[in-house]
């Protein structure tokens, strides 16, 4: 098994795909010649040519549209949105087309589509390029939302997206893009939508999180461990449909939850995971769920970056209050 | 358009003036052929001229069940009957795709929408959204404008495949200033879509009159800046709404890329049936219309031709009656919506949480 980062995981899936799949087609701004401002579509343009891997003009809003008209047309259209900021453009075409055309088709047609988009912060980019806008597509009754945070999930979940017959959000942690890398295997695996992953084995907490936030939370976990508190981490993969199971199950075991998320906190993602667990697993619970994300202010340019983004001090401090309670 | 010679000094006098095409007309008010021959059989045009009045008929009934409190808020379409079935006649209901705004109901029966269904779109029946068989055609589209980034998609699909398919995607006035529909139309140019955008300028959206939508001359000009050709014809005239479309249709399918068609129409109607006119329609331009009523206009031509008599005409008007009682009946007749099946939409799978929803959602009706 080679060791890949998380951005070639994307290109292997979608190379392995193309060639076993000759409806899927790739396009999306810059994805062509350039291979995508990440490399992420790299090489696809030379082995497929124009017809299947297509640079589109600036605009996510007919991008996204369109893909649901090739769907239509018989092809698996797999979109790059070149960073989530900037779906909001398309947004109707996302949330209010693209999640409903099976419902609003009685069932007739059905969508086999996958936008793909890295999304997150902590890598110093420009306004809009960084911002955790997962929860706004999470209440997209339709869509499903994958959000992972290893190269091995990655590559597994995008070709489980891809081959979904409904529409998949397939969002890609800009932070693990090229600093998290791990064992891919080179042949075709699915990665099931829908499961959790239980990323760190543990007793005392669960620790929630999910795509480029997992990192931090090992590493807190790691903290709290040499501080004597085994933390469980449970990694989402896929926050739409949401694992309950393995989250009440890894409650019930520790009694106590710590939900992490990147962005800011009012109505984020994280409050519909610490809901979810006090419908499963109330009467396990020992302390009050804590919530560790983002002040509700917009996301900072650079130099604030750091102090804005939760770090593993701030995931600790709430793991050892959780005990204390 | 010619690129202009060099000047030495940015003159911009006349500049938003575009030189258009003459609007395409065949018949004028009264029915009479303005050229020398008819774009179609008389035998297609008496057909076209049934199904206009079926829909005209269709709405008539409709809003007349609606002031009963037996169907939901709607669209009427009277008015614009030549507009949208012209243009179906114009493309191949085998081959070819619809995709509606929710104003077009008279063309979709063209294309093979059936009438019981279009009575269970006005009750708000799910079974609606439900193109029957293989039949061509996308659902009702309440965002406006957003049906046009999908009926892109949608062509530029047929010919990646090199399917034989062409688009027809329906839309107003007001659509013109979405975002949708510029982002549609660059797209489309760019990938040279078989597609044809048929905007119906019917006047106004709700209470916008074109003039407060754009400061545009035309609709139709709005094609140029996106490289494919847009043109006017007059919406009321059967005729020519076809002649424009078929047109536009062949260019699509010999690969020479998008039109825009705008049909000069008018919405003697409602917006919807929560809407009131009155309030901010002048009543002398509602009644210059009312003159060009498409269906009085192909009466009098298809009269003129010898191709009916008033007796024949009125006996149409009897088989649509029928026709419009009958599916009614049939409509009538469809089970209430199954809460399965309405979660079975969401997802081709259904997650547990989704189950429980539904188990809660079924016992709640029942309760």
């Amino acid at each position: 098994m080679a060791e890949l980062t998380v951005v070639e995981a994307v290109n292997q899936a979608l190379t392995l795909e193309m060639a076993r799949d000759r409806r899927v087609v790739v396009f999306g701004e810059d994805v062509g010649r350039s291979g995508g401002v990440f490399r992420a579509t790299d090489g696809l343009f030379a082995k497929h040519g124009p017809d299947r891997v297509i640079d589109t003009p600036l605009s996510e809003g007919v991008i996204a549209g369109a893909a649901i008209g090739l769907a239509l047309a018989g092809w698996v259209p797999v979109a790059e949105i070149q960073f989530l900021g900037f779906v909001h453009n398309g947004f109707n075409q996302v949330v209010d087309q693209l999640a409903r055309v099976r419902y609003r088709s009685a069932g007739r047609f059905s969508a086999q589509v996958t936008i793909r988009a890295p999304y997150g912060g902590g890598v110093r980019a420009p306004e809009l390029h960084s911002d955790g806008f997962e929860a706004h597509f999470a209440h997209a009754p339709g869509l499903k939302v994958v959000a992972p945070a290893t190269p091995y999930d990655t590559k597994g979940l995008l070709l489980a997206s891809i081959r979904d017959p409904d529409p998949v959000l397939f969002l890609e942690p800009l932070r693990g893009y090229r600093q998290v890398k791990g064992e891919v295997p080179e042949g075709d695996y699915e990665v099931e939508i829908g499961k959790a992953r239980i990323a760190r084995e543990g007793s005392d907490v669960t620790l929630i999180a999910w795509s480029g936030a997992v990192q931090i939370a090992l590493q807190a976990a790691d903290d709290a461990q040499s501080q004597g508190v085994s933390v469980e981490v449970i990694d989402l993969r896929t926050l739409v449909p949401l694992d309950a199971a393995t989250l009440a199950a890894s409650v019930t075991k520790t009694g106590r939850a710590v939900v992490l998320q990147e962005a800011a906190l009012t109505g984020g993602f994280g409050a519909e995971v610490v809901a979810t667990i006090q419908e499963e697993a109330f009467f396990s619970l020992q302390a009050p769920i804590r919530r560790v994300a983002s002040p509700d202010v917009p996301y900072p340019v650079q130099m604030l970056e750091e102090q804005y983004l939760p770090n593993p001090e701030r995931v600790l401090e709430a793991i050892l209050a959780t005990t204390r309670e | 358009m010619k690129k202009a010679a060099p000047a030495a000094h940015a003159n911009l006098d006349g500049v938003a003036s575009l030189q258009m095409p003459p609007m395409v007309r065949y018949l004028d008010e009264d029915g009479e052929l303005l050229v020398e021959e008819q774009p179609m059989s008389d035998e297609l045009a008496l057909a076209g001229y049934r199904v206009m009045l079926r829909g005209r008929r269709f709405d008539e009934r409709s809003v007349s069940l609606q002031r009963q409190g037996r169907m939901v808020t709607l669209a009427p379409g009277i008015g614009q009957e030549a507009a949208t079935v012209g243009a179906a006649m114009a493309i191949d209901a085998r081959t070819d795709w619809f995709v509606p705004q929710y104003r077009e109901l008279a063309g979709q029966l063209w294309h093979g929408y059936p009438l019981r269904l279009a009575f269970l779109w006005h009750v708000g029946h799910p079974i609606a959204f439900q193109m029957p068989g293989d039949l061509k055609m996308l659902p009702f589209q309440a965002a406006i404008a957003g049906q046009l980034p999908q009926a892109v998609g949608l062509a530029w699909g047929l010919k990646l495949k090199g399917d034989p398919g062409v688009v027809l995607a329906i839309f107003g006035d007001g659509g013109t200033s979405q975002g949708d529909f510029h982002e549609a139309a660059n797209l489309a140019g760019v990938m040279k879509a078989p597609i044809i955008f048929l905007c119906q300028n019917n006047g106004w959206a709700i209470s916008t009159s074109v003039a407060q939508q754009t400061a545009s001359e035309t609709l139709a000009q709005k094609a140029v800046a996106y490289g494919f050709p847009g043109i006017q014809c007059d919406g009321n005239d059967m005729f020519a709404v076809y002649a424009t479309v078929r047109e536009a249709a062949r260019r699509a399918r010999e690969g020479q890329g998008p039109t825009l068609v705008e049909a000069v129409t008018y919405r003697l109607g409602l917006h919807t049936t929560a809407d009131d006119p009155s309030r901010y329609e002048p009543r002398e331009l509602h009644d210059l219309w009312v003159n060009r009523d498409p269906l009085r206009r192909m009466q009098l031509h298809l009269i003129a031709r010898g191709v009916v008599d008033k007796a024949a005409l009125d006996r149409i008007e009897e088989e649509v009656k029928d026709e419009l009682r009958v599916a009614w009946d049939e409509a009538q007749k469809e089970p209430a919506p199954d809460p399965d099946f309405y979660f079975g939409q969401v997802h081709a799978d259904r997650s547990l949480r989704l189950q429980r929803q539904l188990e809660r959602f079924a016992k709640d009706g029942n309760g």
